[in-house]
């Protein structure tokens, strides 16, 4: 099948039910877009599919076909990171780093949505899993990201 | 010094890059004596390499895990070597290379929060020479005395003439100087660097999706595997019916891998993971199948009520100060096994043939790592070589324990000369983790008749990790850990004085395998005695601050920072509306650490953590801004366990098998932290796990402030608490 991922076309000999997850990180050979859970809790996974955002792992490869697929590697536009990676790199987000792939994809996705959000949107609409517990820096990164 | 002796034969050391290892070994013809990196650039000494551009390479044996250790390490170095900051990076060598070396780099454990505070010394003298190394170059270049030369940002100028040279054009004849025996370390008041809050050096590719952690990993060649082990400890592999699977899609073998476990090998880890939840595994589930929960406990309420048990802490008389106390309190807690649940499985990866084992792990200790593969592939050391590579979270399930390496080397074992990532499923690391210990503790408290302590009896009784992992250290087979905060001296010094002191431990071990779990047995020390002072203090009619000054007059760095959250918070004064206040502190590994957690409460049982205020003195402090960010990321941690964590057992094996089941935290339920980096110097304390104890017996003493309820036995969703 062929999946479109970052703007890239890839024909990708994979099973139709393989989650999107695995497509994009043994098939198309992006590994940012981490795996946690498998269950759709973590948020690890997270990516955008036409600019949404979605949790790969429990998407079948089939259901991204014709669709336009970005992982954290295609966020920043032209070399230049997306304000969201800025905002990541000033505040110092990340620990270990591994959730920050699927948290910046779904912060970048609310910052599409709601410009401006409040404590209360991030709130409702981040609920990815950061076990080096970053949230306070997220949470302030995200701040810092509105008003960039 | 045994550190800098070095080693002059030719090396090169692979740097931190996936698969640069495979370059070890090749020697690259320069001068006789000089050690050289991968790219030909001189070591001036194994701790500090620079390239003629003048970046400096700094090793650090350490393995980062998200505590920022790489950066705080190269800061102790940079420090003292007077570069320019802005040049330097970081690579790590390979635990063969330090075998090789004579253990030049020291320990490479990354646990227990030791990696600054056990080899602040060594790492600066590292430093300090290669610094003096390279201004004498440059001074037998210029035919002038060493000590008419300075330096400062990687330049070296000779003040008389006003030359100046830097670290890139003299570091090759550098290299060759014979290090100095004995080199002088800067006070404190002149560190520069030390105690600056510098960014961390590892944070662009963490934001770009091109950090490769283990799971990532690619080589040439490369097959997959995923993994079953029984899922009651203890238990083995019956049979396996390979021959209904061997012909799905990708998959190449189907193999037992040790006594106990079975793997499918594939072309990619989801086509293995398929087909191994499709294989019909037939276990034969050992004598521990019918052990649950309930029969643990019992066991270890048996052990509140033993009369053996090893002594920890003891003075007085505590039998007889009990007798005479005018107000007797008791109260008995009880603690859960936790999973660490890293937000990245377990994994390693294995390349073997019968003349070199290669292993590429995200490991917390590549020595330990390093032990496994040989152990694994019957290999001697010489022909073993272990890869570390970034971690996607540790928490020390990654330290002690290599079970998936020597996984990983058993399958790579039964095909020769191919690659194989073994990547644990989530429900795998799951059901086989080293288990934070269950334990339950009885506490016995005597009150005079004005209100003070004057006996404390305080019996654990449970699970020891010595015991099941290094059981050498055992002393007389007490495992003096398990007192971890509790010690009358040292690293984990109790806070209090009490004239009747008896603190003991039952051991209590099960077949549930128990680790070292962030804090390790602060944790649970930390509630049971910090709970217990509140509900004193409220038997005594005294506030909880009050009654806690009065015991710690012989603890002045306990009381300090206890007196700092309290001072910031303005304990003593109103809260407002609706917000209630809980203390706690405690000494845990070489850092005193303290914190109030203000609290509100709805309906009963939904509890909004507003702000917690913590304090912290480590004696020194390398990096502020990275101290504060794992005490707020240790916060998660510890109340993620406190209100939601819990693994239970039945028919011999964990029931809870991936997230939410066993659920952590989310931004919506993370309070507001306040910091209070405090260092009041002369002493090296611990920064990643200290905090952590204290957050939960500050909720939960809040918590008993709001609500006149007392929690013992956790987590708290098991009384319908939960965290808002
Ligand atoms: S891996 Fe997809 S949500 Fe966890
Ligand atoms: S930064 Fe480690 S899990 Fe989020």
């Amino acid at each position: 099948m062929r999946l479109t991922v970052n703007g890239k076309s890839h024909e990708v000999n994979v099973d139709p039910a393989t989650p999107l997850l695995w497509a994009i990180r043994e098939h198309v050979g992006l590994t940012g877009t981490k795996y946690g859970c498998g269950v759709k809790v973590c948020g690890a996974c997270t990516v955008h599919l036409d600019g949404k955002p979605v949790r790969s792992c429990v998407i079948p490869s089939s259901a991204a076909v014709g669709r336009q697929v970005t992982t954290i590697e295609g966020l920043a536009a032209g070399g230049a990171l997306h304000k969201v990676q800025k905002a990541w790199v000033d505040n110092e987000v990340p620990q270990c780093g591994y959730c920050q792939s699927g948290m910046i994809m779904a912060v970048a996705a609310l910052l599409k949505d709601k410009p401006k959000p409040t404590d209360a949107d991030i709130d409702a609409t981040i609920t990815n899993i950061c076990r080096c517990g970053t949230f306070q820096q997220v949470r302030e990164a995200i701040h810092a990201a509105a008003k960039a | 010094m045994t550190m800098l002796k070095m080693d002059r034969r030719s090396f090169v050391i692979g740097s931190a890059t996936v698969g640069a290892g495979l370059a070890l070994g090749l020697k690259i013809p320069f001068g006789p004596d000089v050690v050289r990196a991968e790219d030909g650039s001189p070591e001036v000494n194994a701790w500090v390499v620079i390239r003629p551009d003048d970046t400096v390479v700094i090793r650090v044996a350490r393995s980062e895990m998200g505590q920022g250790t790489i950066t705080g390490l190269a800061q102790m170095v940079a420090e003292e070597l007077e570069c320019d900051w802005s040049k330097v990076t970081t690579e790590y060598p390979t635990p063969g290379q330090s075998v090789k070396r004579k253990r030049v780099w020291g320990d490479f454990s990354t646990g227990g929060s030791r990696g600054i505070r056990t080899s602040h010394e060594y790492v600066r003298k590292g430093g300090a020479t290669a610094r003096v190394m390279l201004v004498q170059a440059a001074a037998d270049q210029w035919k002038v005395p060493a000590s008419e030369c300075t330096v400062a940002n990687s330049v070296i100028t000779h003040k008389p003439s006003g030359r100046t040279t830097t670290y890139g054009k003299v570091a090759e004849a550098a290299a060759k100087i014979t290090p100095p025996a004995n080199v002088a370390l800067k006070d404190p008041k002149e560190w520069k660097l030390i105690g600056k809050s510098v960014k961390r050096l590892d944070t662009l590719p963490k934001v770009t999706g091109a950090q490769v952690y283990g799971a990532d990993l690619k080589l040439p060649g490369m097959l997959t595997a995923a993994i079953k082990d029984c899922p009651v400890f203890g238990g083995k592999v019956q049979s396996f019916e390979a021959a209904k699977v061997s012909g799905m899609p990708g998959v190449k073998h189907v193999l037992k891998v040790g006594e106990s476990a079975v793997t499918v090998v594939a072309d990619t880890w989801w086509q293995a993971k398929v087909a191994l939840d499709a294989l019909p595994i037939v276990w034969d589930e050992g004598p521990n199948a019918k052990v649950s929960s309930a029969d643990i406990a019992k066991m270890l309420e048996a052990g509140l009520t033993a009369d053996q048990a090893f002594v920890g802490n003891s003075n007085g008389d505590v039998k007889a100060g009990l007798a005479s106390a005018a107000k007797k309190i008791e109260a008995t807690y009880a603690y859960p096994f936790q999973n660490h649940a890293p937000m990245e499985p377990m994994n390693a990866t294995a390349k073997y043939t019968p003349d070199k084992c290669e292993v590429w792990v995200p490991t917390q200790n590549g020595e330990a790592a390093f032990a496994a593969t040989t152990a694994a592939s019957g290999l001697p050391a010489d022909k073993c070589e272990v890869y570390k590579i970034n971690l996607g979270g540790g928490f020390g399930r990654r330290g002690a324990f290599h079970d998936y390496v020597t996984q990983a080397v058993l399958i790579a074992k039964q095909i020769p000369g191919t690659p194989v990532k073994l990547l644990w499923s989530r429900e795998e690391d799951m059901m086989h983790g080293k288990y934070h210990p269950v334990m339950q503790a009885k506490l016995t408290g005597g009150l005079d008749a004005s209100g003070n302590l004057t006996a404390l009896q305080f019996r654990l009784s449970g699970q020891s990790i010595i015991a099941a992992v290094f059981p050498q250290n055992l002393q007389n087979g007490r495992d003096f850990l398990t007192f971890q905060g509790l010690h009358p001296s040292g690293d984990f010094g109790f806070g209090y004085t009490v004239p009747n002191l008896m603190i003991d431990h039952a051991m209590r071990n099960t077949h549930v395998p128990p680790g070292f779990w962030r804090g390790v047995n602060i944790n649970q020390n930390a509630i049971f005695l910090e709970c217990f002072m509140d509900e004193l203090a409220l038997a005594a009619g005294q506030d909880p601050l009050a009654f806690r000054r009065k015991l710690m007059a012989n603890h002045p760095k306990h009381l300090a920072v206890l007196n700092a959250v309290a001072d910031r918070v303005g304990w003593g004064k109103p809260a407002p509306q609706g917000v209630h206040r809980g203390l706690a502190q405690m000494m845990s590994f070489g850092s005193y650490v303290a914190a109030c957690a203000e609290v509100s409460v709805t309906g009963g049982d939904k509890i909004k953590v507003q702000r917690i205020v913590a304090a912290i003195d480590t004696g020194y402090t390398v990096n502020p801004a990275q101290v504060e960010r794992q005490m707020a990321g240790s916060f998660v941690y510890g109340l993620s366990a406190l209100f939601m964590e819990e693994c239970t057992v039945k028919n011999g094996r964990i029931e809870q098998t991936n997230f939410p089941a066993y659920d952590s935290m989310r931004i919506a339920q993370m309070p507001k932290v306040e910091a209070i980096v405090m260092p009041s110097g002369g002493f090296w304390g611990g920064v990643g796990e200290p905090t952590i104890c204290v957050a939960a017996p500050a909720v939960l003493n809040a918590y008993a402030a709001a609500t006149g309820k007392r929690v013992r036995t956790f987590p708290l969703k098991n009384h319908g608490i939960t965290l808002v």
